[in-house]
């Protein structure tokens, strides 16, 4: 079981807790404004665009090459950022801050 | 075992030079060939517009000689993009409602029964048209019977056999939104003409030729796109029964074959732009004022991103296709067909156990340098159940 922060864009904090599954998932189910999760997390979209919490930056690792090329392109994007689609809830994440970059 | 391949013809030049070169009625064409130059230049929309003066320009083969209408949000470039986007994006969002998927459901079904009932029916005609035109009634929020005058259509709203941009049939689409958005003044409904003519920018109604903007979009953007999704998906499902099987088995990897099959075929081989200073891709120089076209089927082929690129991995996990296109102007339709593609595969595979190919005859899109085959203008096939 892990616990999840997101902060929207209009500062709202939502603490959700998940076992399985991806980040995008646990958001999308649970309707976290600001991810959408268009392509259903085959990494397509970047519709899912997180900011890391810095000091939790390393609990979640870097990016992939393939989701690199897809955030460099991206507005915003910062050396904190991650499609949340590619990130598996696990016990190893718990506690961690997320900040949804879209509306 | 190889009617439902759709082969790769731009390999070649992918790897070679990363563009190919395509005359278009005496208007050449730059093709952009690799996933990173395409996406580049899909997120630059300064330097390749879509928003020119010359209306149906960004469309291979042009049509500067048969529209006069610019389509919306299509060929418009932001700031202005997000007005238009803002208004139709909640809209085109419904197809994530149950009730929007409850009647697509009962589209499918009734489609797929009938089907089974026979002993062959041709795909294109008799079964991609029929769904893609009754679902379309739900994204339109029409009533159901207007679906029997877009069939009549046939399969093309802009393309005959005759010749590749028949302006009789364009014609045709546009004296009939022209009567509907005419019929929704007269008497609104709850459908997207009368919620369009409702919409207001910067307190401004949308005018008539704003909407006619919008739905000439949404009339021929989801045409021929959805029509050779379900037919190649139907050919791919016969040569391939194992992959049904799977799906029936592991529901939870139907979003995967989904974004996978969209990713192989890449129903729209490639959209223009026009280039508004000189600049340079892959090394060739690319003058202001001429076009250019990312080519999102060749992107979607391309092994520096793709691991068997050729080959569809039904469950592939990573999968940064670009059959949507990309970044400001990708595809307003995409949720739609995402939600039918999920309700024809979940109804295939409740339904159907085998698909047999019994005649066939491929769509190949001539594009001067390349040939590529996007689909079928015949499928015949027998369902068993």
């Amino acid at each position: 079981m892990a616990k999840v922060t997101f902060i929207t864009t209009d500062n709202e904090k939502i603490t959700l807790e998940a076992s399985s599954g991806s980040i995008m998932e646990l958001a999308v189910q649970n309707g976290v404004k600001g991810i959408d999760g268009d392509c259903g997390g085959v990494c397509s979209c970047a519709t899912c665009h997180v900011h890391v919490n810095e000091n939790d930056f390393e609990k979640v690792g870097e990016p992939s090459e393939i989701e690199a090329d897809m955030l460099e392109l991206e507005d915003e994007v910062s050396e904190y950022s991650r499609l949340c689609c590619q990130i598996k809830v696990s016990d190893a994440i718990d506690g961690i801050t997320l900040k949804v970059v879209e509306e | 075992m190889n009617k439902s391949a759709l082969p790769d013809p731009f390999e070649q030049a992918r790897l070679e030079k990363g563009f190919g070169e395509m005359n278009d009625q005496n208007d050449p064409v730059t093709m952009l060939l690799r996933l990173k130059d395409v996406r580049k230049a899909a997120k630059n929309w300064r330097t390749f517009q879509s928003g020119g003066d010359e209306v149906g320009r960004i469309v291979v083969p042009s049509e500067v000689h048969i529209r006069e209408t610019r389509q919306i949000p299509f060929e418009v470039d932001p700031p202005q993009h997000a007005d238009y986007r803002s208004i139709v994006e909640p809209w085109f969002k419904r197809p994530l409602e149950e009730a929007y998927q409850v009647k697509l459901e009962a589209i499918v079904e009734k489609v797929i029964d009938e089907a089974l009932t026979k002993d062959t029916i041709e795909i294109v005609e008799e079964f991609a048209l029929v769904i893609q035109s009754r679902a379309l009634t739900i994204l339109l929020n029409t009533p159901f019977e207007e679906a029997k005058t877009w069939i009549d259509w046939g399969t093309h709203v802009f393309r005959s056999d005759e010749s590749a941009l028949d302006s009789d049939k364009a014609n045709i689409l546009y004296d009939y939104i022209d009567k509907e958005i005419d019929r929704a003044i007269l008497s609104p409904a709850d459908d997207l003409y009368s919620k369009l003519l409702a919409s207001e920018i910067n307190g401004k109604k949308l005018t008539k030729e704003e909407v006619k903007g919008v739905m000439i979009l949404t009339f021929a953007g989801g045409r021929d796109t959805v029509i050779n999704t379900i037919t190649n998906s139907i050919a791919y499902f016969a040569e391939h029964p194992e992959s049904l099987e799977r799906i029936k088995n592991e529901p939870e990897i139907t979003g995967r074959a989904i974004e996978e099959l969209i990713r192989y075929f890449a129903p729209l081989t490639h959209m223009g732009r026009v280039v508004t200073q000189d600049t340079s891709v892959c090394e060739h120089a690319v003058k202001a004022q001429s076009r250019v076209s990312l080519c999102w089927a060749s992107a979607n082929r391309d092994a520096k991103t793709f691991e068997n690129p050729n080959e569809i991995v039904i469950d592939r996990r990573l999968n940064p296709h670009v059959s949507f296109g990309f970044s400001t102007h990708n595809c307003l339709g995409a949720t739609h067909a995402r939600t039918l593609m999920k309700i024809i595969l979940t109804t295939l595979v409740n339904k159907v156990t085998t698909i047999e190919i019994l005649d066939h005859q491929d769509n190949i899109e001539d594009l001067d340098q390349f040939k590529r085959k996007v689909g079928f203008h015949e499928l015949k096939v027998k369902f068993n159940a």
